[in-house]
């Protein structure tokens, strides 16, 4: 039996690996760029470090929805939409953050709204001017709307595919929403020329370094609390409420309550992830509510592995390291190469990547190695959805 | 009067005379034998012959068209209304060449001549017999320079032509362009073609134009006459007119006829409106229905969620549009193979992505959105390296072209009226399909309790293949009527998935009825609240309220009851 306690969380097997891999890898990173000079053969160009942050931010998407599809049974399909607005309040911080240096000189106001001959800043911007205030809002407008969303859904007991659908249209609604420019969020352009965060411009390496090391240590700890999570009592429930929902409300556990909270704090992880993205692409725009990306994010966590969390990460950083090297090899076969992955994994791999690579992980010891159980297995795993 | 009478009665005696010499002088000229005859019988038709026709020797239309040679725009006028005197087949593409700068000023010998502009050089064409006469250097001729009272003129003379022929929309048309025209000499031709003429639409478009010009009558009675004849009339001059005369009148009466007609109308026009917003809302309603009711199938019935099915509609907008490619020269029936055939290549796709992906995923549905989902991607990409990824446009055929036209503010378009027939049989088809048949027997038994349908003797893996293809089948014909409204690309499906699953969920999953309700009833809500709130905020709207109807109502408009509804 695991450790239950945040302690033990953070000091079981698996979240030690997890951090091992994740921190050494950050960290080789960041000396490869920082020490060898640009034209050394060991250099790591800023690009690379970026995408490397990018990637541990799609991480981090993919670990928020893990929480909720493989241990909580909901298939969200709308969770680019709490990126996408954690997204938002993270550029509309770095929006205010330009200053007069916009096109227009405006100081007060973005480009965008000098464009549209807007007169003063709309009531919602304000604050935005402050990190804490957005970062407040990183976390609160995403957590706020999964609430009252979940709240609304799980006390009618919307469940499956219902609820597949009705968050699908919740971003759906969202990204018609914010292509109009009337919302004032910049419409179809959305919001970019970001110059600097907290006062480090963002076309510096350092910057980006710094980034990619905050986006490693988002997710780790962001791990960590999952881990803590889903070991938990509550997790326990969660677990039952996903295997069998209606046993559960019958033995007395209010499961739209459980439901709503792991939705929450999966909703405001998501947003975490699309804060720390958005610096690092520099650009944030309707495009990322379409629905096509939150359905995409659900393939990264069937590839990987469902409740298990690292297969998520696994998952995500597979299948965006496979659409670079694709989209710039033959961008032509991506489609067909995502398509068929879909299909794949779906049909031929129910526990993805990790459920593929621990079956004969177990083949392979119990032929070779005579040993006891060990603590480390995943967390229990159904072929429910 | 008497003076009028006499010179009318001379006029008609030169017409007459002009005409039989014309006649004559036809007959030689063997070229334009069939114009001899009608000269003749449609001469007394010519009441307003001009002064010019006095002469005693009658000149030919060539004569007459050299007049135009001159640089006065006067005589230039005189030579328009004296040509379109003359009775002769020739008047009407003469005088529009003239409109559209195709006649031209030979300076060579001074005379007119059709001409064409080709590789630099005019080609003249004789005015009567349209024969080359020759070609000349494009700086040789010029066209005739018109102004717009010239302009005015001319359509006028055009309109009163037209006022007399023998076709009855040329008729309504040449009076319908008279309609706010207050020249005396048209509204004496009107009133002429009133007393004789046979079709009903003619003589109200007649009555409209005469009425609003007796708004411009001195004498009260008449006015608050053709006030009251007036009222409620859709034609947007009327309106116009009737509020100009509001702004100039200071008579208590005709000013309280004037807001009662002006209020009746907007009454009317608010009426039609509201009923065209309704059509289009109808029309949206048939291409949800369209694009839904295959995945009411699907997913209603099988209980699959078939991300894939707008790839399947698109493969049927697709099939249309090679049946026309292989088709070239019968857009105007190659409609009627392209629904079995769309219907086909979509039902055979729908057929194999359930024997190789949704066969070994039944009862899970969230993993065939998925699956479903990757097949949608590897759809779309094939369609985009086929047929490139640019937009294919579909000929519409003549018959699902031009629109009904009711009255000036409400028409319906021919196209979106047969889709909407179209959906409605459709519908009808499937569920004929369904209640009637032994198919739709088994169909529904399979999907109310899979082990007991077996049990009975159903082959049920043969009827969920045969499902999958008919909700297939049935997108494919959804993609021939959509190829008729939008254009065919790639992402044709994508924009219509969501919406359709909107339509299943709202309506009621597995309840063919409530598809029907929810398609409709999204539509026309969605067209009422346009106008409003503008389109993209309608949809917004429309996407909310969906959200919150499924919290009130988790199963929709229309819920399966019963123990098939438990899971």
């Amino acid at each position: 039996m695991r450790d239950t306690t945040f302690k033990g969380a953070l000091s079981d097997r698996t979240a030690r690996t997890f951090m091992g891999v994740l921190f050494g890898a950050t960290l080789l990173v960041t000396l490869l760029n920082q020490i060898f000079p640009p034209d050394s053969a060991l250099h790591v160009s800023a690009y690379t470090v970026t995408l490397l942050g990018k990637y541990l931010c799609y991480a981090l998407l993919a670990l928020a929805l893990d929480l909720v599809w493989g241990y909580c049974g909901i298939l969200s399909l709308g969770h680019g939409a709490f990126f996408a607005l954690g997204g938002y309040a993270m550029g509309m911080y770095l929006m205010r953050q330009i200053g007069d240096r916009g096109v227009y000189g405006n100081p007060e106001l973005p480009d965008f709204m000098v464009f549209l001959n807007w007169q003063e800043l709309p009531w919602y911007w304000h604050g935005f001017d402050q990190f804490w205030f957005a970062a407040l809002m990183i976390l609160l407008v995403p957590g706020l709307l999964a609430f009252v969303f979940g709240w609304l859904a799980f006390r009618s007991r919307v469940t499956g595919v219902y609820l597949s659908i009705i968050t699908q249209a919740l971003t759906y609604a969202l990204m018609l929403a914010f292509f109009r420019n009337e919302l004032g969020f910049g419409g179809n352009n959305g919001l970019t020329d970001f110059k600097d965060l907290l006062g480090f411009s963002l076309q510096s390496d350092a910057t980006r370094v710094g980034l990619l090391i905050a986006t490693a240590v988002a997710l780790a700890s962001a791990f960590v609390l999952c881990r803590w999570i889903t070991g938990s009592k509550l997790g326990r429930v969660v677990l039952a409420v996903r295997d069998a929902e209606s046993r559960a409300r019958f033995v007395g556990y209010r499961t739209e309550h459980y439901k709503l909270w792991v939705f929450t704090v999966s909703a405001i992880l998501a947003g975490l992830a699309g804060a720390l993205y958005v610096p690092q692409v520099g650009i944030i725009n309707p495009g990322e509510f379409s629905p096509l990306n939150s359905i995409e994010l659900v393939v990264w966590v069937a590839v990987g592995g469902r409740a298990t969390l690292y297969g998520a990460v696994i998952g995500a950083i597979l299948v965006n390291y496979g659409k670079t090297v694709f989209t710039g090899v033959m961008p032509e076969a991506w489609l067909f190469a995502l398509g068929g992955l879909f299909v794949a994994v779906t049909v031929f791999l129910p526990q993805g990547i990790v459920g593929l690579v621990s079956q004969h992980w177990e083949r392979l010891r119990k032929r070779f190695v005579k040993t006891g159980d060990t603590d480390d297995t995943p967390a229990a795993q159904g072929e429910h959805s | 009067m008497g003076y009028r009478f006499s010179q009318t009665l001379v006029a008609m005696l030169v017409m007459l005379l002009t005409c039989v010499s014309w006649a004559e002088q036809a007959l030689q000229d063997t070229t334009v034998p069939p114009q001899t005859e009608q000269g003749l019988n449609s001469g007394t038709d010519m009441m307003d012959a001009d002064e010019s026709n006095r002469v005693v020797a009658p000149p030919t239309i060539n004569e007459i068209l050299d007049q135009l040679t001159s640089r006065s725009f006067d005589d230039k006028e005189a030579a328009i209304r004296q040509l379109a005197n003359q009775n002769n087949p020739r008047v009407i593409p003469l005088l529009n060449a003239l409109m559209n700068r195709e006649l031209v000023h030979n300076r060579k010998d001074d005379t007119i001549a059709l001409g064409e502009k080709q590789d630099g050089q005019w080609e003249l064409r004789d005015p009567t017999t349209e024969e080359v006469v020759g070609h000349v250097d494009s700086r040789a001729a010029r066209p005739v320079v018109i102004n717009n009272r010239l302009r005015t003129v001319i359509n006028n003379q055009l309109a009163l032509s037209g006022l007399n022929d023998p076709d009855s929309d040329v008729r309504y048309q040449a009076a319908g362009q008279l309609i706010g025209n207050d020249d005396p000499e048209m509204l004496t031709a009107l009133g002429e073609r009133r007393e004789q003429e046979s079709s009903q639409r003619v003589l109200d478009q007649i009555e409209t134009a005469l009425n609003i010009a007796a708004l411009q009558s001195d004498d009260l009675t008449a006015r608050l006459n053709a006030i009251d004849a007036l009222s409620g009339n859709l034609h947007p001059e009327v309106k116009n007119s009737l509020n100009s005369r509001l702004s100039v009148t200071d008579n208590a009466s005709e000013t309280r006829a004037l807001e009662q007609a002006l209020k009746k109308i907007d009454a009317r026009i608010n009426t039609f409106q509201t009923a065209d917003t309704v059509f289009f809302g109808l029309s949206l309603g048939s291409v949800l229905l369209l694009a839904a009711i295959g995945l009411a199938i699907t997913f209603g019935v099988m209980g699959v969620i078939n991300m894939a099915h707008g790839e399947l509609i698109m493969l049927g907008a697709y099939t249309t549009y090679v049946v026309q490619q292989l088709l070239p020269n019968s857009h105007e029936w190659s409609l009627l193979i392209a629904i079995p055939a769309a219907f086909l290549v979509s039902a055979l796709t729908g057929i194999l992505i359930e024997r190789f992906v949704i066969r070994f995923l039944y009862g899970r549905p969230l993993e065939t959105l998925l699956a479903t989902f990757g097949v949608s991607l590897i759809l779309q990409q094939a369609v985009r390296v086929i047929f490139s990824p640019l937009n294919r446009t579909v000929i519409t055929p003549e018959w699902m072209s031009g629109a009904l036209e009711i009255n000036p503010v409400f028409s319906l378009t021919y196209n979106r009226l047969y889709i909407i027939f179209f959906a409605l049989a459709v519908f009808l088809a499937l569920l004929t399909l369904l209640k009637r048949t032994r198919l739709g027997l088994q169909v529904r038994a399979v999907s109310q309790n899979r082990t007991t349908a077996r049990a009975l003797g159903i082959r049920s893996e043969r009827v969920n293949a045969l499902t999958f293809g008919l909700g297939s089948g049935i997108a494919g014909v959804a993609g021939v009527a959509l190829a008729q409204l939008t254009n065919v690309g790639p992402n044709l499906g994508q924009s219509y998935i969501i919406d359709s699953f909107m339509v299943v969920v709202f309506g009621g999953v597995g309840n063919l009825w409530g598809t029907l309700t929810a398609a409709f009833g999204l539509g026309i809500a969605n067209k009422l609240l346009e106008p409003m709130a503008g389109a993209v905020l309608a949809k917004i709207i429309v996407l909310i309220f969906i959200i919150l109807f499924i919290q009130r109502k988790p199963r929709g408009l229309f819920p399966q009851r019963g123990r098939a509804a438990e899971e």
